[in-house]
């Protein structure tokens, strides 16, 4: 008997769709178009993204408001080695992003040369897609923007 | 807690809207709302069978079906995994089993699966006991309108052609009616189910 071992590919794939109730959709919907939109709490605070419930009161929130397109890096892990179907096929930064206009963060990734490029408090600005149908993959990902450009 | 947090509600109570009706920014104004989002999980891994399975994995590729027998209570299972998952104890024994046995339960599928172009719809499902089997495995019951599956209809297993055996189980291509007589099911509650006291 042959004492190679056997292996085979195997892949779990699961294309679900769901439906997004009308926040989660205005969210998709100001992607698609190029807009970022937040949700703003009875205290005039800012969830991006939008949340459909107040996280503390559990109100629900119905308010769509526009935040900025650049913000800060409020936290960042470095990704050294990328995995299919990741946002970029180079390393990276996954980041915790505060939109301008926004009191909370979205994780999302940031494209930056290498891990020394990165930091806490850093600016960085939105990357869109040309082709957007309503994901949070419309946005490509962030960029840091030069401090030229901030001073 | 900080002082200027606002009281919680109460988290049983039902919100006072499921769907309230939102405000859109002056930037979204009159667009085409997205609705529903295409949300795929996608898993690929390298598999590796164990000893067991590889055992079973490299007969199939000889056309035979190996099970394994558990010294402790003589269950036979296919296809092995290597433990008698009753009495909890390795399988002392490999055992090589007839490509035939019997419908214990079956579902006919109508809806197609994304992605599985050859699974045409309707199909039947069956769950197998083959002859000398204490269990029964998952196959496509073919060449019969699914409308004519039951329980109990003896099958025989459709291998692959000779030059397209591979170490898989794909090499059944499913389990065609033998037309013997069925076999006898009186206690419809036993099916798909084992005890430790069954032979």
């Amino acid at each position: 008997m042959s004492s190679e071992v056997l292996q085979a590919p195997l892949v779990l794939e699961y294309p679900f769709t769901r439906s997004t109730g009308p926040v989660i959709g205005a969210f998709l919907t100001g992607l698609r178009d190029g807009v970022i939109c937040g949700i703003r709490r009875a205290d005039g605070t800012v969830l991006c993204p939008p949340q459909e419930y107040d996280p503390l009161t559990a109100e629900p929130l119905t308010e769509l408001v526009e935040v900025g397109q650049a913000g800060e890096v409020v936290t960042w892990a470095w990704n050294g080695d990328p995995r299919p179907m990741q946002p970029f096929d180079r390393p990276f930064a996954w980041a915790l992003i505060r939109l301008d206009g926004a009191d909370t963060s979205m994780l999302h990734a940031v494209f930056a040369p290498s891990a020394a490029e990165m930091s806490t408090g850093m600016r960085v600005r939105v990357v869109w897609r040309t082709e957007r149908e309503g994901h949070i993959a419309d946005i490509a990902g962030f960029e840091p923007i030069p401090a030229v450009e901030t001073a | 807690m900080s002082a200027d947090r606002p009281e919680a509600r109460d988290p049983l109570a039902a919100p006072a809207a499921l769907s309230a009706p939102v405000t859109l920014p002056e930037a979204l104004a009159g667009a085409e709302p997205v609705e529903s989002v295409c949300t795929p999980i996608r898993m690929a891994y390298t598999y590796t069978p164990g000893r067991a399975l590889s055992r079973y994995l490299r007969a199939m590729a000889d056309k035979r079906i190996l099970g394994e027998r558990c010294g402790a209570t003589g269950q036979v299972f296919v296809p092995p995994r290597g433990v008698s998952p009753l009495a909890g104890a390795a399988t002392s024994e490999v055992v090589e089993l007839a490509d035939t046995g019997y419908v214990e339960s079956f579902n006919i599928t109508r809806v197609p699966i994304e992605r599985r172009p050859d699974l045409k719809p309707p199909y039947c499902s069956a769950w197998i006991v083959l002859d000398g089997a204490s269990v029964g495995f998952l196959g496509l019951v073919i060449n019969l309108a699914p409308e004519e599956v039951r329980i109990g209809m003896r099958v025989r297993a459709v291998w692959k052609p000779d030059e397209e055996l591979e170490t898989s189980a794909a090499n059944i291509l499913g389990w065609e009616p033998t037309g013997e007589p069925d076999e006898v099911i009186t206690d419809y509650e036993r099916i798909g189910r084992i005890e430790a006291s069954d032979p």
